[in-house]
């Protein structure tokens, strides 16, 4: 992406931007293997509850398979990603919640509107015409 | 933001209107790219959701049990993760200002990438050649387009890596570099953030 | 095997694209040819392209790309405009058997050009404009965050429009309406280029104002000058910010679900074909949940600048401005809650039409906060009737009766009989005409001597003013009326002579609308000619209040020689208040950013991109895709892209501008 390059002329200028905090935290060796480690195990979980068809309760296993990558997306988040409520001024925290509610509102107003819409508008399969009394 | 502004009264109660050096902004490159993110986020959103809403019309053809192989998903998604921990050594890497190291750890980045892209398209091949492509149904539709979409943005972040690679390797670890390099970091890990969702939503909530 | 050859160079493209069988084409083109080789000769007579290369169009200031974004918005406004008169004058005559001079399949492109044109190509480019002119100077920056994307910006936009153009005489253009809805627009009923041309134009357009948001969040959240914390902001520039959040929010969704429809026509996918499990519906609910949060894109600038206009030319600090703010965000954010309501008539269902009927009707209340405050803000105000005040005035009547008509439509049962009526043509044109139109012309002559030197002559800012309130009236009322009876949107002829009457009357006001027009374009020619008589020497010709005021007009490239420290909200009125003086001396060097050709030559490669897209030229395709990613990433090896004005240069243009200015 096109990036405002600063030139050598200004001597200090990469001081500079440390110091204005553009991106203070860079995570160490440490934090990079914690967010590995937890997301090896935030993975393998998953896919070994599908594939070993390990609780019989489907909608259970859903809740699980979810919930657990939503986890994993947090550590992402955290460990990968440096997120905090302090970075950029707070405005990183804030555009991404902003985006998740707008994520929220998109996802489930439109499984809300289709569904409905599907369930007034979609024409009778022959089947289910044969249904009718 | 500058210590030399006094906002209201200096003794002797003059106003100051006007810096007199040079005022330097803050860097804008960090935030600028991560709201560019959340706008990619958003088309994602779009994608998860028409799949959503589509992803059970089969029109007749095959469904998500029949096609979808859990062990060459669980490979790529080893094969995304692993190239994730190895752009993290590379950061490091250029915050010590080790030029070498940190372009090897892009090598090997870059390796998984093409990895994770080489097994996507055999995926694809093999369902196209299933009479599962995605002019099937609605359901394949969404699918190669969501996956799809996500491979080609991995495409386009490692066109990107291999570029700054050369850059690097050219000018070395300068301020814009690092600028590219942490942009690029962001993107890839927010790659792999989509991932989660990829093979959470669609891979295993598919078969299940 | 000679087919073969031809199809493979020039795909779909052959001689029978080109319409010289349609005589309003041929004459069309004909008039476009001879102005367009007038122009260009012109140029070249006078030796201005170095000049227009090197000043204008690498340019990455902010004012000049502010700037050339509304000189493209007017242009295309003519040819928005042109559609609109031959609807108006198609509608007023085709009774009684009479089948005017369009056939339908001309018509329905005449009014998807018109719709897709005023909104991505007029009103976009206008408030894009105006925001990225007068924000840095607002907040005391010197350039917007990323001045390289802003200048990219701006040529995908135009690129975009150019690809619409081409669409008159090569092919044709859609027959969708402007929204393009599956099935219709689906390879299997719309087999033609229209859609295709449709669909290039928008995404190469939508890339630039995407980026364009982005670059402008950016910039208010990290270039303000010292001092100016969020809630001392002008109110312009708040209600640029919520502007550039809602394009980033929504023009994602645009992109993507032009994608799906892409795929759909290219590839055969079925996302929203009749066949194999497509939803056509879920098309309709994905382009609004883009297509609402667009409209506010367009208004809430404009109601910014009414903001701006009001306390300026009522000498009064703006009423409420923490109310003024938090109703722009409220709307920012309720505008994401009502999309449905466009398509009330689909089917979802009461309890999902009631949901949104009442959301809808919630979201007018913060407009109508902002309009107390206006109200209250002239209350007790000295106001002087300058033309962006007049223009003010003008939106508050007609807007408030929009929005209105808004709130009625927004009542589920209601909107079941009046759905794609002329009512709701009459309310979307209200509002549109009576807030974003009025609210650009408004803030052009506002600005306008900031940006050039010069004041607009005011006399025929007025009869522009007046011809287009009257018109507006003149030609939207009667679709209320034919709405309310029950006429459909969209049709080129019609059985009921009881209804011509109305349709004459509309066609008279878009005649007057026209004189509007006619006026405006004579107020610049006029104001060109007479501008020394007209010449702003202060900077600050309407006693204004924001920082921009404090500016020479024009700005000087650096737009401030030394950054601003700012106290107050209405800072500039704070420093005339507590006798400030400008600086006459200590200038130091400034770091600026250099011009660059790289976004004109992207945006030129898009065009051929979309054009061979459209055509289905793959190897042309293939070539300018390459092109576009070679000639971006060699843009990225370029890292010589500044430098600074040295403070004797400074010191020069400072000296000037203290030469102009009244002696202290």
């Amino acid at each position: 992406m096109a990036s405002h390059a600063d030139t050598h002329a200004h001597g200090d200028h990469g001081h500079h931007d440390d110091h204005h905090g553009a991106h203070a935290n860079h995570g160490t060796f440490g934090s990079y293997m914690t967010g590995f480690v937890l997301s090896v195990i935030l993975t393998a979980i998953p896919f070994w509850l599908v594939m070993g068809d390990v609780i019989a309760d489907k909608q259970v296993t859903a809740v699980l398979v979810m919930g657990l990558g939503l986890v994993q997306i947090i550590v992402h988040m955290i460990f990968f990603l440096h997120m905090d409520t302090k970075s950029e001024g707070g405005w990183n925290m804030m555009a991404l919640l902003f985006t998740v509610v707008l994520v929220l509102i998109t996802l489930s107003g439109s499984l809300w509107v289709m569904h409905n819409l599907n369930t007034y508008m979609m024409p009778l399969t022959p089947e289910a015409a044969k249904q009718l009394p | 933001m500058s210590a030399n502004t006094s906002h209201n009264a200096q003794p002797g109660g003059e106003l100051t209107f006007y810096l007199r050096e040079e005022h330097h902004p803050e860097q804008s490159t960090m935030i600028g790219f991560w709201i560019y993110l959340m706008s990619d986020c958003l088309i994602f959103a779009i994608l998860f959701a028409t799949y959503a809403v589509l992803g059970h019309s089969f029109a007749g053809g095959p469904d998500a049990k029949e096609l979808f192989d859990l062990k060459l998903v669980a490979i790529n998604t080893a094969m995304l993760l692993f190239s994730s921990i190895t752009y993290g050594f590379a950061m490091l890497e250029m915050e010590k200002g080790n030029k070498g190291l940190m372009i090897s750890w892009m090598v090997v980045t870059f390796f998984f990438g093409v990895c994770f892209l080489g097994i996507e398209l055999y995926e694809f091949h093999h369902l196209i050649g299933e009479g599962a492509g995605p002019w099937r149904s609605a359901f394949t539709s969404s699918f190669f387009t969501l996956v799809g979409t996500h491979g080609l943005h991995v495409t386009c972040g490692l066109v990107w890596m291999a570029v700054l690679m050369v850059q690097m390797n050219k000018h070395g670890i300068n301020a814009a570099n690092k600028r590219r390099m942490t942009t690029l970091s962001m993107f890839w890990h927010f790659l792999d953030v989509i991932w989660i969702g990829v093979f959470s939503f669609v891979y295993l909530m598919g078969v299940l | 095997m000679t087919a073969d050859w031809t199809s493979l160079l020039f795909g779909k493209l052959s001689l029978e694209a080109i319409p010289y069988h349609e005589p309003i084409l041929v004459v069309t083109f004909i008039g476009v040819a001879i102005g367009g080789l007038a122009v260009l000769g012109a140029l070249t007579y006078f030796r201005l392209w170095g000049y227009l290369w090197k000043e204008w169009f690498t340019s990455i200031d902010h004012k000049k790309i502010g700037i050339m974004y509304i000189v493209f918005a007017i242009i295309m406004l003519l040819r928005g405009f042109a559609d609109a008169l031959m609807m108006r004058f198609q509608q007023a005559i085709a009774f009684n058997g009479n089948e005017g001079y369009f056939p339908p399949h001309h018509y329905d492109q005449v009014f998807t050009a018109h719709g897709v044109i005023m909104i991505f190509f007029v009103a976009m480019p206008f408030v894009t404009g105006l925001m990225n002119f007068v924000v840095p100077l607002q907040i005391g920056a010197r350039d917007v965050s990323f001045p390289f994307l802003n200048n990219f910006s701006f040529w995908m936009t135009v690129a975009g429009g150019i690809i619409v153009m081409i669409s008159l005489f090569v092919g044709e253009f859609a027959k969708t309406g402007w929204l393009a809805y599956p099935p219709l627009s689906d390879i299997t009923y719309s087999p033609d280029v229209g859609v295709d041309y449709y669909i290039w134009g928008l995404q190469i357009a939508g890339i630039g104002t995407l980026l364009s948001g982005v670059n402008l969040i950016a910039t208010i959240l990290k270039m303000r000058a010292p001092g100016m914390s969020m809630m001392k902001m002008p109110v312009f520039t708040w209600t640029a910010f919520c502007t550039n959040i809602l394009i980033v929010a929504a023009f994602p969704v645009l992109t993507a679900v032009l994608a799906l429809l892409t795929l759909d026509r290219y590839v055969g996918t079925h996302f929203f074909t009749n066949m194999d499990g497509g939803s056509a519906m879920l098309y309709v609910n994905l382009i609004w949940i883009w297509g609402h949060p667009e409209v506010y894109i367009l208004v809430l600038p404009v109601f910014g600048v009414f903001s701006e206009v009001v306390s300026t030319f009522s000498a009064k600090r703006l009423f409420g401005y923490t109310s003024m703010v938090y109703a722009t965000c409220v709307i920012t954010i309720l505008s994401y809650i009502v999309w449905l309501h466009h398509f009330f008539t689909m089917g979802s269902g009461a309890s999902v039409n009631s949901f949104f009927g009442i959301t809808t009707m919630i979201i007018s209340i913060p407009t109508g906060a902002k309009m107390f405050n206006w109200l209250f803000t002239m209350y007790h105000g000295r106001i002087k009737y300058e033309v962006p005040m007049l223009w003010t005035i003008g939106f508050m009547v007609t807007f408030v009766i929009g929005g209105m008509t808004g709130v009625l439509l927004a009542v589920p049962p209601a909107d079941f009989v009046l759905h794609n009526s002329l009512f709701l043509i009459a309310h979307f044109h209200n509002v549109i005409i009576g807030g974003v139109v009025f609210g650009v012309f408004a803030g052009i002559n506002f600005w306008f001597p900031k940006a050039f030197g010069f004041r607009l002559n005011a006399f025929w800012g007025k009869m522009s003013f007046w011809f287009w309130l009257i018109g507006f009236y003149f030609a939207f009322m009667p679709l209320y009326v034919l709405g309310l009876m029950g006429v459909t949107r969209r049709m080129s002829q019609f059985d009921d002579p009881s209804l011509q009457i109305w349709f004459i009357i509309a066609a008279f006001g878009a005649f007057l609308i026209l004189l509007g027009i006619g006026s405006f374009i004579i107020q610049i020619g006029y104001s060109i000619w007479k501008r020394d008589e007209l010449r702003d020497e202060t900077g600050d010709p309407w006693n204004g209040r924001t920082l921009e005021w404090s500016t020479s007009s024009p700005p000087p490239a650096y737009n401030f020689a030394f950054t601003p420290v700012v106290h107050e909200v209405d800072e500039y009125w704070f420093m005339k208040q507590n006798g400030y003086k400008r600086p006459l001396s200590g200038f130091i060097p400034i770091h600026m950013p250099k011009n660059t050709g790289t976004g004109a030559i992207l945006g030129a490669l898009s065009v051929v991109f979309g054009f061979a897209m459209v055509w289905h030229i793959w190897w042309l395709a293939i070539v300018s895709f390459v092109a576009i990613i070679g000639k971006t990433i060699h843009h990225t090896f370029n890292y010589n892209r500044d430098f600074y004005i040295p403070a004797e240069e400074v010191s020069a243009v400072e000296a000037r501008r203290t030469q102009m200015l009244p002696a202290e």
